[in-house]
């Protein structure tokens, strides 16, 4: 280059321009607008509060975010309506769209839809080389025609850029591939260059921050014009739980990364240290690990790390609390989940008591009550109170034999027996037909800690069996439980018969599918007396209080039944407002696939196949831990959620707690992995049925009546349902076979299914836990079986894409990406929203012949037992999409039973859920 | 003929008038628009000042004659509702073809008329996007902010048609003018470079939007800079404001472009703000002493009239602009 070329700055716009020059300090892009990024705007989103999503965008841009990034790649929301409509509402907020958007999504579709609806010029986020040169021209093009830049991420067909070289390589072949080729403006290019942890302890990441740096510096002097980002948290991953340590790696880093010419990026900015500020011994450590400037700079951070956590207070490992009172030793112990030392306590304290059920009642409920009010307000954490739960257990466990012994020496006084003392008994149960348990052990445990008593019924509990024990029993409150669907109607059934028996004590429902519409709309009105939607754990022991105190209960109970009443009558009327097709329209305005011109690839190999045995150690980089914290009642996205400011360290002992127990999982062989899954011909008859043939070789055994209907000579159809709801401008309305040639097409398609469980062994192991008193671990393990088996489920789809159906063998997607199921083709599952009907796994258990081959059995309720076990269908159509069947009407149900071949009232039991009524 | 890029940096380059001030002198009835081809159309077509094209060409032809011989360098195509969006209201949308093509067609021909007779000043033909009576940015409903009574593709595919029936007609430029809401600009400016790439041709396009008050934004709310920043994605030969200002009120947003934009700047502003009858009293000699402003600060590269401008006005206009140099196109930052 002859002369100095002109520096082209990066110039972005909203309502107002937004100039990146040599002048603006560093870009702050806002994320909270990402429902990856943020779970209470996932919520809202998912909840269609839309209004208070844009409070959040309008947050981000007060609390001066220069551009907001938005992301609605989530596997339960329609990622291009909700991208649309969120966009479109945007535009009518002047104080949100004074600053640019940037357009977040793995999907294409997503960014495309998103480019449309905003007159702005934006930032798409992002593309890359990952799919080769062919789509990343394409996406370029069409880029520049809507006038908006991009970030290219670091990413190739081989894989993400992971060192110095690597990321020189790609962004150089990027580079030169958009501007010579693309003829795309060079100011408009972003490199995410790929932030990745340092001081992790192995040896290829100690050049993680410097490669970073680097490269940035040779990007931004080799490659005219573009710009650098990248999200700034990653660097200091090792460290989550040590914020101080943190800072001060997220301001070296950024400090260095901002002059070797970062110039944008995602940062939080309360989790930045002033580099100034940084005290010298902490800033040459850091910087030594951030450089890579020693041999053993990360052992030297680990170990001043320590002491700068042992210089805030809270964190101090010192055993002085046992110099303290004992009733203080207790409190403690139990607060902070210690059991070393709860036995020899509790001896101490039975020696000073008069009789031993003293202890409980005074010292350990002493400590429960502190357990209980840090719950209630929020300082701490469920998985804190369980442990707390199991020191109480192990103290009471000590005691039991001497308590014993007392009542028998009373019984031959004569002494009258006192009542136990504790507040109230509750009866819990999962109903029939259903077989999760996590969720209703962890309200029996806190409810347990807080001196209730808890007879716990355990799963697939009959209502006789409910109704009977509560008489018998003489409890005080009933609890049920359920994660499937089926199991609402259970609860309506127990409900009306605790009305027709009579029955005066409340009726607490909680469990996944539960809702308080469907409380309020269904169970409320069949029993006189309260019932109350629970679905946390700390809400549970403030409504069964209100609900068991003497003085006030009636008048809660009243205000309850009120406001339940209030919301059914808002909600009916909101129902009412939305308007349905018939089942016929709904199938002309069915979602059309040009069958032409679309791509069918046939399976490599077609039929059954059953894995035996699995090495469950494969499944661990498809574990999805984000759900494993909810379940926990831990709110937030792994891994940010391990630093997050208020339930990061909790989350982050939860973590190490399950990592410990899922080794011992993997290197004793405790669990049982067996999938069977099976690829078919296959076509759309009728244009909701979807015909399979397949003839099993040996004749099937007909052993239930319910399961030969679906079949007739070798063919089996998979029903499928179909929305109704009327939409929107010129939106479909969707069921699952429109993403399967119909026959007429006389093109050949193919579908499959699947069943795979984890779940072998989890009982045993949970009892074992629980005869040792080990609640924790007892819940730990069965939770940590459902995100194996959901993994399971991931890894096998993986190997049906690149091997078995082999139609996408050049996929490359991360962990990351397969959790937010940017892969083509869909996995839908009997019982979730695209396909809530249950019956349908009838289907797949006579067609996969599932019981025989690998031993997971459908109860009554049709949910599958051992409880980790995901079972469902595979679509591969580029076009398959995952939807919301929402509600259908009376017609489809008809017409469904009729296809079916069953009884309308067996079809409108099943379906009730989802019939508009 | 001559590129008109080069003859850009040489002059001011001037364009026409309103079209519509000078076919109101006509007081044209329901008939004269329908003319015998359309005395049966089931709608009213009055109005449809696009129709005349087709019923009335000697009249549009007329009024691009006195333009040229005003002094225009420049006319716009009889276009502004050329869109099957807007014909709409009329049910021509099977026109919108048609129209756009003998629309280019007619003024070309008159285009080349004048040039045959004055080599050294060439005559363009600019066809005439206009906005449509749709918004892709703002929602018409006011109880639904989110809800858009058009979309992009709805947008893009109309504007493709015209795009191509303007190229297929003869016009030199596309001007994507009016723009009040820069979405449906931006539709129009990816038609373009759709058919540019389809027909591997190039065309130089002029980019005019609207800023509608003193609030010195679009309808869509962008400002000035933030208008020019969402169109430079495309190769322009000038970016610009018309309509809704005159003159005078448009210079501070004239300003903020001929600072930062790197195309030639054009105006063409109304004659003055409507009076309380809703007409345009603006002199030619008042206009043309407001638009000196703009040469003596050489913001300018190309300037016309919008609402309420007659050839007397473009003759004042250009007598002026044939004193001054043209803007320099290179921008420093």
């Amino acid at each position: 280059m002859s002369t100095e070329q002109k520096r082209k700055y990066l110039k972005l716009s909203g309502l107002e321009p937004m100039i990146v020059s040599a002048e603006t300090n560093f870009i702050n892009v806002g994320e909270r607008t990402n429902v990856a990024g943020s779970r209470k705007f996932l919520r809202l989103i998912k909840e269609e509060k839309f209004d208070e999503a844009l409070d959040i965008a309008r947050h981000q841009v007060e609390g001066g975010a220069q551009v907001i990034d938005i992301n609605m790649d989530d596997g339960l929301i329609d990622g291009k309506e909700a991208m649309v409509r969120f966009l479109n509402l945007i535009m009518s907020e002047p104080d949100i769209a004074r600053v640019p958007i940037m357009i977040d999504s793995s999907k294409w579709e997503i960014i495309e839809a998103g480019l449309q609806v905003v007159q702005g010029k934006c930032v798409v986020n992002s593309i890359s080389l990952k799919e080769g040169e062919k789509e990343f021209i394409a996406h370029a093009k069409k880029i520049k025609r809507y006038g908006a830049a991009v970030i290219i991420m670091a990413f190739d067909e081989v894989g993400q850029a992971d060192n110095y070289d690597r990321r020189i390589e790609i962004s150089k072949r990027s580079y030169d591939i958009l501007v010579n080729q693309v003829n795309f403006p060079p100011e408009d290019i972003i490199f995410d260059l790929n932030i990745f942890p340092v001081a992790t302890g192995m040896d290829e990441h100690r050049k993680n921050a410097i490669d970073f740096i680097e490269a940035t510096r040779w990007v931004r002097e080799n490659l005219p014009h573009c710009s650098v980002s990248g999200g700034v948290s990653n660097v200091s991953f090792s460290f989550r739980g040590n914020d101080r340590v943190r800072e001060a790696m997220h301001s070296v880093f950024l400090y260095h990364a901002i002059k070797a010419g970062m110039n944008m990026g995602i940062v939080n900015p309360a989790m930045l240290e002033i580099y100034d500020d940084i005290p010298k011994e902490l800033l040459d450590h850091v910087e030594d690990v951030i450089l890579d400037r020693r041999e053993d700079a990360t052992e030297r951070l680990l170990d001043l790390a320590e002491s700068v956590k042992g210089t805030s207070k809270e964190r101090v490992i010192d055993l002085s609390w046992r110099e303290e009172s004992l009733q203080n030793r207790i409190t403690r112990a139990l607060v902070k989940g210690i059991d070393q030392y709860i036995v020899e306590d509790v001896e101490e304290a039975r020696q000073q008591a008069d009789k031993p059920i003293e202890v409980i009642e005074g010292n350990l409920m002493t400590g429960m009550n502190v357990v209980g009010d840090l719950f209630g307000s929020g300082k701490m954490f469920l998985p804190q109170v369980v442990k707390s739960a199991r020191v109480m257990k192990k103290a009471v466990a000590y005691l039991l034999p001497y308590i014993e012994e007392e009542k028998k020496k009373n019984a031959l006084a004569g002494v009258k027996q006192e009542g136990n003392g504790s507040n109230g008994r509750i009866l819990m149960a999962t109903v029939k037909g259903d077989v999760h348990d996590i969720g209703k052990n962890i309200v029996s445990v806190v409810l347990g800690c807080n001196n209730y008593e808890i007879v716990d019924l355990g799963v697939m509990v009959p209502p006789e069996k409910i109704i009977q024990t509560a008489i018998d029993e003489q409890v005080d409150i009933i609890g049920l439980s359920g994660l499937i669907t089926p199991s609402l109607d259970e609860m309506v059934f127990l409900a009306k018969e605790m009305e027709r028996r009579n029955f005066k004590v409340p009726l607490l429902i909680g469990g996944a599918t539960t809702s308080k519409a469907h409380t309020a709309v269904k169970i409320d009105p069949q029993y006189k007396n309260a019932v109350v939607h629970v679905n946390d754990a700390s809400r549970a022991v403030t409504v069964v209080g209100d609900l068991l105190n003497k003085r006030s209960n009636q008048k809660y109970v009243g205000d309850l039944k009120e406001d339940y009443e209030k919301f059914r009558e808002s909600f009916l009327k909101r129902t009412k407002q939305k308007e349905y097709l018939t089942i016929e329209e709904a199938r002309k305005n069915k979602y059309l696939i040009d069958w032409g011109s679309s791509e069918i690839v046939k399976p490599n190999k077609l039929g059954i196949q059953v894995i035996e045995d699995l090495d469950l150690k494969k499944l661990e980089p498809f574990i999805d831990w984000t759900p494993f914290f909810r379940s926990w009642d831990l709110h937030g996205k792994y891994p940010s959620i391990l630093t997050d400011e208020v339930v990061g360290e909790q989350a982050t002992s939860l973590f190490n707690d399950a990592q410990e127990l899922l080794q011992k999982v993997f290197n004793e062989k405790l669990l049982g992995a067996k999938a069977v899954y099976g690829l078919f011909e296959a076509n759309t008859v009728d244009h909701d049925d979807i015909e399979v043939s397949y003839s099993h070789a040996e004749p099937f055994d007909d052993d239930n009546d319910r399961i030969s209907r679906s079949a007739d000579n070798g063919n089996f159809k998979f029903r499928t349902l179909r929305q109704q709801l009327k939409k929107y401008a010129s939106k479909p309305n969707f069921a699952l076979s429109d993403f399967i040639a119909p026959k007429e097409s006389g093109i050949q398609d193919y579908i499959g299914c699947f069943c795979v469980s984890t779940g072998f062994g989890t009982k045993e192991l949970a009892e074992a836990f629980e005869v040792d008193l080990d609640d924790y671990n007892s819940i730990m393990i069965k939770a940590l079986a459902d995100r194996l088996a959901e993994a399971f489920a991931e890894y096998l789809h993986k190997k049906i894409r690149k091997e078995d159906w082999g139609y996408a063998t050049k996929e490359q997607l991360s962990n990351d990406e397969l959790i937010k199921e940017s892969y083509k083709g869909i996995r839908p599952a009997p019982g979730y929203p695209a396909c809530p009907d249950h019956l349908e796994k009838l289907t797949i258990w006579e067609l996969l012949k599932v019981k025989d081959k690998i031993g997971v059995e459908l109860t009554e309720g049709l949910a599958m037992w051992p409880a980790a076990s995901v079972s469902g269908y595979y679509f591969a159509n580029p076009e398959a999409r995952y939807f919301g069947l929402g509600k259908i009407k009376e017609d489809q149900v008809k017409d469904f039973s009729e296809r079916k071949n069953i009884d309308l009232e067996y079809a409108k039991k099943w379906l009730n859920p989802n019939i508009q009524d | 003929m001559k590129d008109i890029k080069k003859i850009l940096e040489e002059r001011i380059l001037v364009l026409d008038g309103a079209m519509g001030t000078m076919l109101q002198r006509h007081k044209f009835t329901e008939e004269d628009f329908r003319g015998e081809r359309f005395k049966d159309w089931p709608v009213s077509v009055q109005g449809n000042n696009d129709l005349l094209s087709i019923t009335q060409p000697e009249a549009i032809k007329e009024v691009h004659r006195l333009y040229y011989e005003a002094g225009a360098d420049i006319v716009e195509t009889n276009t502004f509702s050329g869109t099957t969006i807007a014909m709409a209201d009329y049910e021509m949308e099977e026109l919108v073809y048609e129209l756009n093509f003998q629309s280019a067609k007619i003024a070309k021909e008159i285009a080349d008329e004048l040039t045959a007779k004055e080599p050294h000043k060439p005559r363009f033909v600019a066809g005439s996007i206009g906005p449509t009576n749709r918004t892709a940015s703002m929602s018409p409903d006011v109880n639904d902010p989110g809800f858009r009574a058009v979309t992009f593709d709805e947008l893009r595919i109309a504007y493709k048609l015209q795009v191509e029936a303007l190229l297929d007609g003869g016009s030199d430029i596309l001007l994507v003018e009016t723009i009040f809401d820069t979405l449906n600009a931006k539709a129009a400016l990816f038609a373009i470079e759709e058919v540019k790439d389809e027909r591997n041709i190039e065309v130089p396009i002029m980019i005019s939007g609207t800023i509608t008050d003193a609030s010195g934004r679009t309808l869509s709310g962008q400002t000035a800079e933030a208008f020019l920043i969402s169109v430079s994605h495309i190769p322009m030969l000038s970016v610009g404001f018309n309509c809704a200002l005159g003159a005078s009120q448009l210079t501070p947003h004239l300003e903020v472009l001929a600072q930062k934009a790197n195309f030639g700047i054009s105006a063409h502003p109304n004659a003055g703000l409507p009076n309380a009858f809703g007409e345009y009293d603006e002199t030619p000699e008042q206009m043309a002493s407001q638009i000196k402003e703009y040469m003596d600060k050489n913001l300018i590269n190309i300037i016309g009239g919008c609402c309420g401008t007659t050839p007397e006005h473009i003759k004042a206009i250009a007598d002026l602009a044939k004193n001054y140099k043209p803007r320099s196109v290179e921008v420093v930052v």
